[in-house]
């Protein structure tokens, strides 16, 4: 309303002072809460800084990696020239190795063709075309999210005019999965809603269900008839196997859900800045795949067209060549392996510091994060003092640790938290109303 | 939905970990035996109540929540290349896409952006996600490029620029933009105009209307009834102007008309909006091709405007474009940008790194930029030879008399021929020349030998079909 009151009180004003002034009501956005770690880690000087930020891997070094698989595929295509005559055929090739790799190749959806298979700008992209899709063909259903998820997840929904709710997947105690009160909120929700899983590696918990657990969540899934919708960001980084990464989807489609999964080869190709991802709905029939196609690029046409080709066209080659996927399989099960030493590293550092509080969920948590425990107040203390960056609900990208470093960021970790005690922490009981912070400053 | 299947979950109340961990193994389904149903009403028989186990509720359901999607009616541009694709007649020609060929009908990969990709390769840049915004390098050459490196409005700092998704993408950020931050406040389109133009600001929930555009009488502006609809929209609506080379007409306003419609854009309190899809395609000048956009920076209006790498560097395929706005200050101008970076955040998060690489390398190097020049004017050049030779061959071939001269006075890749839908369709039926129903063709997809059968082409059309 008041910015339509503005408009009115502007036309007072003299044609040529409104005419200069349109954008006075736009206010500065709120920051990203993880783009902005980046960029607070960018602005420091210090020598020791550590950026636990934005999951992008980084090698011991703490350096971005080409992985030598992305080297070859650049190689193999360099001097071919990529017109827009040959980008579709392209980005079909990339959708097929896609699907196969996430549903497996010898999957049924697969092999009848019974997927709708788009191209998009990374997991992003696929959420919200996902979501616009959602929104298009089911206006009144909602979305759930888990409680935590990506920050942007809830960006996506809420931009695509979707209404969303949450459900309960973290323990904070037990900094584990709240199975129980996950299952509950499953089977509270009306039939047919739409959830939102992460089939592993959860960001930013770090914490999966069991292979147990999946089934049992699929079976609920059923019995309500909720639809599934993947979001795919980390095949292969939390076993260091992409098929086995990709159990809970395939525990999924064994129960003959049609689900919708969202893939992202950001991490898993280090290929962050190409934007490269893919879309798939299961659908029962070629000829119902064909008409959700067809949908889903009309709404990519509106938002952007089509996707990039550069990106598609080094992803379509590695998958593609049977030489290049084999190096990319035993790079992308370095990379996870190099965080999994992280984590164990870490762990025993803190243990050697004489450490009291449990720190097994640096162990126990998958993937490329490690939902730390820590508070906001000590994030900020971290940054401050020590110029360690992470975002503000205690997720720190395992991704951003080397072995150079882990030791300082393990005493920075013990500095701060051994005059804190924070929810139910070592004795196993809630202190939560009794917590004691002692400021460090 | 699927109330029916409450009664399993009442009946079966142990359907909990209990019940599951006697049904070890895994349920291997085939999906022979499934069929689509879906009826509220309908009470699902392939539930078996009585069974609690896992193995019937497996065999149950496996409805489509998208059962009853129809296929999207085919993209009336892209689907005209598809089309051209399935013919197998080997005189076909294809003036659908707006996508620069050859004199031998190739597309073009232009030398500045191989040079620009080698050099890329060598360096063996990472592939880290850009920030929001884009690659800070090509946001500052593309604003530079658009109005001019020593203009008023970049030295004060007063651009927003985000890096985009090509034009499509670059738009969508503004139209949500305007959704946002002018609830209500309408966009006027020209007609005609692109088609994916009503696309966006649909999808983007931004309401529109058309203004007066194309006169078929003179097959030239109308400019009467621009002036006249412009006056009549809304105080405070954003007017969709093609900044050259107008995409599907060719005609542009003529620098006199231009100042004439500042001018009413400015009394009526609207907000220009330029999308520049074409810069160098117009003339072969990148700088007589921003005139249009600089008159209104010049005059100190707030504006936006949309760009495409897409056609002038040949990067299709790479998706690179940017939306500029121009303030009345540095700081509205960080504002609107923050704005734009949360707008895009939900939409892909950040935007694609190399076509973003190849622009600023190319536009950043003195010497690479002197060669992009050179090869503008060489595509823009072959594009005039064809308009002429066109010119020339219906001149001789149709004796009615009429005047073809539009096709000379047209700018830009496309010509519209005035040819209506079924006169178009002939040309395809029958003449294996596949072009957009509204009757334009892209010259850029025309070369020297063609000339003479398009020719035959468009006065059989124009004459004996109506």
């Amino acid at each position: 309303m008041w910015r339509h009151q503005l408009m009115t009180t502007s036309r007072c004003f003299s044609t040529s002072i409104r005419a200069l002034h349109w954008w006075d009501h736009v206010c500065p956005a709120p920051k990203d809460p993880i783009t902005s770690v980046t960029e607070a880690f960018l602005a420091d000087t210090s020598p020791v800084k550590i950026n636990l930020g934005v999951g992008a891997y980084r090698d011991d070094e703490g350096k971005p990696v080409i992985l030598q698989c992305l080297r070859d595929a650049e190689a193999k295509i360099a001097g071919c020239d990529f017109l827009e005559s040959i980008s579709s055929a392209v980005s079909s090739k990339l959708v097929e190795e896609s699907v196969k790799l996430v549903y497996g190749k010898d999957s049924d959806v697969i092999k009848e063709g019974r997927y709708a298979g788009v191209q998009a700008l990374s997991g992003t992209g696929a959420c919200r075309l996902f979501a616009e899709f959602q929104k298009r063909f089911h206006p009144e259903s909602q979305i759930y999210l888990p409680n935590p998820t990506w920050s942007n997840h809830h960006n996506i929904w809420r931009d695509a005019q979707v209404q969303q709710n949450t459900f309960s997947y973290y323990h904070p105690d037990l900094k584990g999965l709240n199975f129980t009160a996950l299952m509950d909120d499953v089977k509270n929700a009306p039939d047919g809603s739409f959830f939102l899983l992460h089939p592993c590696a959860h960001n930013p918990t770090g914490v999966d269900p069991t292979e147990e657990q999946w089934r049992e969540i699929s079976h609920q899934f059923k019995v309500k008839n909720h639809f599934p919708f993947f979001d795919m960001a980390y095949q292969g980084f939390a076993s260091g196997d992409l098929d086995r990464d990709a159990l809970s989807i395939r525990i999924f489609l064994e129960d003959g859900h049609l689900l919708g999964c969202a893939q992202s080869f950001a991490k898993n190709m280090g290929l962050y800045g190409h934007r490269v991802g893919c879309l798939s709905v299961l659908c029962n029939d070629m000829k119902q795949a064909v008409a959700i196609k067809s949908q889903l690029q009309k709404i990519a046409r509106a938002m952007y067209s089509s996707p990039p080709v550069h990106g598609t066209s080094l992803v379509s080659t590695v998958l593609s060549d049977p030489d290049i996927k084999a190096l990319w399989v035993k790079e992308v099960k370095g990379m996870a392996n190099r965080i999994q030493t992280m984590r164990t590293n870490l762990q025993e550092s803190l243990w050697q510091l004489g450490s009291s509080l449990n720190w097994q969920h640096i162990t126990n948590q998958v993937g490329m994060f490690c939902f730390s425990g820590l508070t906001p107040k000590q994030v900020d203390w971290l940054a401050r003092e020590f110029h360690i960056y992470m975002t503000h609900d205690g997720r720190m990208s395992m991704a951003g640790v080397t072995t150079g470093n882990v030791n300082y960021l393990a005493n920075a970790i013990n500095e701060v938290t051994k005059y804190g005690v924070h929810t139910a922490q070592h004795l196993g009981t809630n202190l939560s109303s009794m917590s004691v912070f002692v400021h460090h400053s | 939905m699927a109330s029916s299947m409450l009664s399993l979950a009442s009946a079966s109340p142990s359907a909990s970990l209990s019940m599951h961990d006697t049904l070890k193994g895994k349920v291997r389904l085939g999906s022979g035996n499934l069929t689509a149903w879906f009826h509220k009403e309908k009470s699902n028989p392939f539930i078996n109540t009585k069974s609690s186990g896992r193995i019937s509720m497996a065999v149950a359901v496996n409805v489509s929540r998208f059962e009853g999607i129809t296929m999207a009616p085919p993209d009336p541009i892209l689907g005209v290349s598809e089309a051209f694709k399935a013919d197998n007649d080997e005189k076909k020609l294809n003036l659908g896409v707006g996508a620069y060929r050859t004199e031998e009908l190739q597309p073009y990969v232009l030398n500045v952006v191989k040079k620009a990709e080698n050099l890329m390769l060598e360096r063996g840049e990472y592939k880290e996600y850009l920030p929001i915004e884009g690659l800070a390098a090509f946001n500052k050459v593309t604003a530079e490029l658009l109005l001019g490196a020593d203009n008023t409005v970049i030295k004060q700092q007063r651009v927003a620029t985000v890096q985009g998704l090509s034009g499509t993408g670059s738009l969508r950020l503004a139209a949500a933009l305007i959704e946002r931050y002018f609830p209500g406040a309408k966009v006027l389109i020209s007609s005609p105009t692109w088609g994916n133009h009503k696309n966006i600001f649909n999808d983007a929930r931004v309401p529109w209307s058309e203004y007066r555009y194309y006169d078929p009488k003179t097959v030239g502006l109308d400019f009467e009834g621009m002036i006249a609809d412009l006056k009549a929209a809304p105080e405070g609506s954003f007017i969709l102007l093609h900044g050259c080379a107008h995409n599907p007409t060719g005609i542009d306003p003529t620098p006199e008309q231009w100042e004439k419609i500042a001018d009413v854009i400015q009394e009526k309190n609207h907000i220009p909006f330029f999308d520049v899809a074409y810069q160098g395609f117009a003339s072969g000048s990148l700088d007589a091709d921003a005139a249009s956009v600089r008159l209104f920076a010049a005059r100190g209006m707030e504006l936006l405007v949309a760009q495409s790498y897409s056609k002038n560097l040949g990067l299709y395929a790479e998706r690179i474009g940017a939306i500029n706005v121009i303030c009345s200050s540095v700081d509205a101008a960080a504002r609107v940008k923050s704005q734009l970076k949360r707008l895009a955040r939900p939409m892909y998060s950040n935007p694609p790194v190399h076509g973003a690489r190849i622009v600023a390398n190319v536009v950043g190097d003195p010497t690479l930029f002197d060669e992009w020049k050179a090869e503008m004017d060489m595509m823009a050049g072959r594009i005039k030879g064809v308009r002429q030779k066109l010119f020339d061959s219906l001149s001789a071939k149709d004796k009615s008399g009429k005047d073809w001269s539009f096709i000379l006075k047209q700018i830009g890749m496309f010509s519209f021929t005035g040819l209506n839908k079924a006169q178009s369709e002939n040309m395809t039926n029958k003449w294996h020349v596949y072009m957009t129903k509204d009757g334009r063709i892209s010259l850029a997809g025309l070369n020297l030998a063609k000339c003479e059968y398009l020719a035959d082409a468009i006065v059989d059309s124009y004459h004996n079909v109506s």
